[in-house]
């Protein structure tokens, strides 16, 4: 009794610099989308009839209307347009889908040129599909940027769209842009202005550092939450980008925490001196889920996001653990060895009505349900570890990686990327890995040091 | 469930060599003074690691302080208790120690799973001692997942010696 008052007390009075914690990351800043972009909406249609992974789209630099200084680039709002296009460039390139051509390899177009483009420049290229934009620094500060496609074929305009953003939230401007052509060209919802989170590694395998770490989608704007002196694992974004669950070893035990991105404080999820795992948000952001395990024994929870008492979901002997909501969070697919050994279950959000969802051989773990609601991606354990994915009927099992370790898929906001870690044999090293539903698209997210456990958030609000 | 008694002892062996250079409690910390021992019988030779250090547990129950689990397995076998028996004997004999049980995977399993797992080792191997005589107030656990390993290679002898539960004394 005396250890719990105790441990307690330390809880509680906790300095800030025990926590582990860096310097607070400052919130980023409003996206205002322009009232008249809308007056052009969606005009013509895509002439293109072939593979998208043929459609050639030249991105040139984006031009300005006069190169004024700016707190988003040294060397102004001319070499911040060519930064701009090549954000959209790289976008689409590792997307897989495209064959872009970017900025660097292409002429530079005038401020004129980006409502009444050179026809004959591009098409003598050999480009099928035009990206044109501009960046004009605002009075205020803000920037303003503007994002054209034109089908090259009709010589018209698909669609554009413009932005006005705070200078440090320059690189989102591009992002829109690639989403924008994404969305216009494929169908798709938009995927690439969102933001990572995940667990940086280093130091051998016995003594691994493991920090918390935020990045964008396309691994800028990297930041370390945490100074690595705890072990951290498992992180999950809200859906509104301004708090991090996450576990810590910070008081000696895994415990899950709730970490404010604004003000830099953390606070436990539960007030228990039981250990807690595997925190998932629901898509609303208004419950958590945790696991926790008593006696040995760990079972899942929901929590209501402002506080209050835990309802247990789960209740059987065994392992019942992490949870993942569907997009409407009517419904649960969790992780369960009840039977034996892992495999995927799904239950109402109350924790009602049970039900065993994989029966494919092998063992299947950590699952997600994927945001469009069609698929559930999760851990197959066959021998090997590799990223699976199956529909929330238990039918349509697909394997998509091929790696000796592949673990803890997450999924891109529109469902259609699932990113990963995979692990090294013997050596234990790890990197974030990308896979597209077709299992044919696959790439190395590029991070400052060795990283695992991704979690990747919504579209940024 | 012989060859698995046989790898056992193998590991064991190792364990044993692995115990010299295992460093899971601070050595820097201050010894204990023991004031309350008065009777030079019971003191300790002045050349044998002192009461309330991880070394005077470990060569105590001459190194029986790590047990090894099967695969996704958490069940105490016969030689798991054997050493867990050994365990309680020091710990009978020793009411001031505490300790804390460190449940541990081997790599070739999913993250948070790994973590629920260990924790369910470490209760196994503490309610095993309880079941002994161990006031249950002096058994912390501590699961680590596979983020601890002992044994650095992708292999079957490697993982068998992360399947363990570790009694580490409390300072």
């Amino acid at each position: 009794m005396k250890r719990l008052l105790l441990l307690f007390t330390a809880l509680f009075a906790l300095p800030l610099a025990a926590q582990d914690l860096g310097e607070p990351i400052p919130e980023g800043g409003e996206v205002e989308t322009m009232g008249e972009a809308d007056e052009g909406g969606l005009t013509g249609s895509v002439s293109f009839e072939g593979n998208l992974d043929d459609l050639g789209i030249a991105i040139p630099g984006f031009a300005t209307d006069a190169d004024r200084p700016t707190p988003a680039s040294a060397s102004g709002t001319a070499a911040l347009g060519k930064e701009i296009g090549r954000i959209v460039y790289n976008d689409l390139r590792n997307n897989g889908l495209f064959k872009p051509v970017g900025p660097d390899s292409l002429p530079q177009p005038t401020f004129a040129n980006i409502t009444a483009p050179a026809w004959a420049t591009w098409s003598n290229r050999g480009a099928e599909m035009l990206v044109h934009g501009y960046v004009r620094a605002r009075g205020d500060g803000k920037l303003v940027v503007g994002c054209y496609l034109y089908d090259m074929q009709l010589r018209s305009e698909l669609v554009r769209e413009g932005w006005i953003v705070p200078p440090s939230d320059w690189r989102r401007a591009g992002h829109k842009c690639a989403d924008l052509v994404y969305s216009r060209l494929t169908g798709e919802s938009p995927f690439f202005d969102s933001r990572i989170a995940y667990i940086a590694e280093t130091g051998p395998k016995d003594n691994r550092t493991k920090r918390l770490a935020i990045m964008d989608s396309d691994g800028a704007n990297h930041r370390f939450i945490t100074t690595g002196r705890a072990t951290a694992l498992t992180p999950r974004y809200s859906p509104d980008y301004r708090q991090l669950l996450y576990l810590s070893y910070v008081d000696g035990n895994p415990r899950i925490y709730v970490y404010d991105i604004g003000t830099g404080r953390q606070t436990l999820v539960t007030e228990s001196t039981n250990p807690t795992f595997a925190p998932r948000w629901s898509p609303d952001g208004k419950w958590i889920l945790y696991s926790m395990a008593v006696s040995g024994n760990t079972d899942i929870y929901r929590v209501s996001s402002q506080g209050g008492p835990s309802v247990r979901l789960t209740n059987l002997p065994g392992i019942d653990i992490g949870g993942s909501y569907s997009p409407d969070g009517s419904r649960i697919v969790f992780e369960s060895d009840r039977s034996g050994e892992q495999q995927l279950y799904i239950m109402d959000a109350d924790g009602s009505n049970q039900r065993r969802l994989t029966n494919m051989g092998g063992r299947a773990a950590t699952p997600e349900w994927s945001p469009r609601g069609d698929q559930i991606a999760f851990t197959h354990i066959a021998g090997d570890f590799n990223i699976a994915v199956i529909t929330p009927q238990g039918r349509g099992f697909r394997k998509l990686t091929n790696g000796w370790q592949d673990e803890a898929p997450t999924w891109a906001p529109n469902g259609r990327i699932i990113q990963f870690f995979r692990t090294e044999r013997n050596s234990g090293r790890a990197g974030l890995w990308q896979v597209d539903l077709t299992g044919e698209n696959e790439r190395k997210l590029p991070t400052p040091v060795d990283a695992s456990d991704p979690a990747w958030g919504p579209i940024l609000p | 469930m012989n060859t698995r008694i046989a790898t056992i002892a193998l590991l064991s062996a190792t364990a044993l060599s692995l115990g010299a250079c295992k460093s899971k409690a601070p050595t820097e910390l201050p010894p204990d003074p023991e004031p309350t021992v008065s009777n030079p019988a019971t003191t300790n030779t002045p050349t044998g690691p002192v009461l309330g250090t991880q070394a005077h547990f470990e060569n105590a129950v001459n190194g029986q302080n790590v047990i090894y689990f099967d695969t996704d397995r958490y069940n105490i076998d016969t030689s798991d208790a054997a050493a867990l028996q050994t365990q309680a004997q020091y710990l009978a004999r020793y009411p001031q120690i505490s300790i804390t049980i460190e449940g541990h995977c081997d790599e070739r399993g999913t993250r948070e799973y790994n973590l629920a797992l260990g924790e369910r080792r470490a209760n196994a191997a503490k309610n095993y001692l309880v079941s002994l005589g161990v006031d249950t107030a002096r058994i912390r656990t501590v699961s680590y997942g596979k983020e601890r390993p002992v044994a650095l290679g992708s292999n079957a002898q490697a993982w068998a010696q992360n399947r363990r539960a570790v009694s580490v004394v409390i300072n």
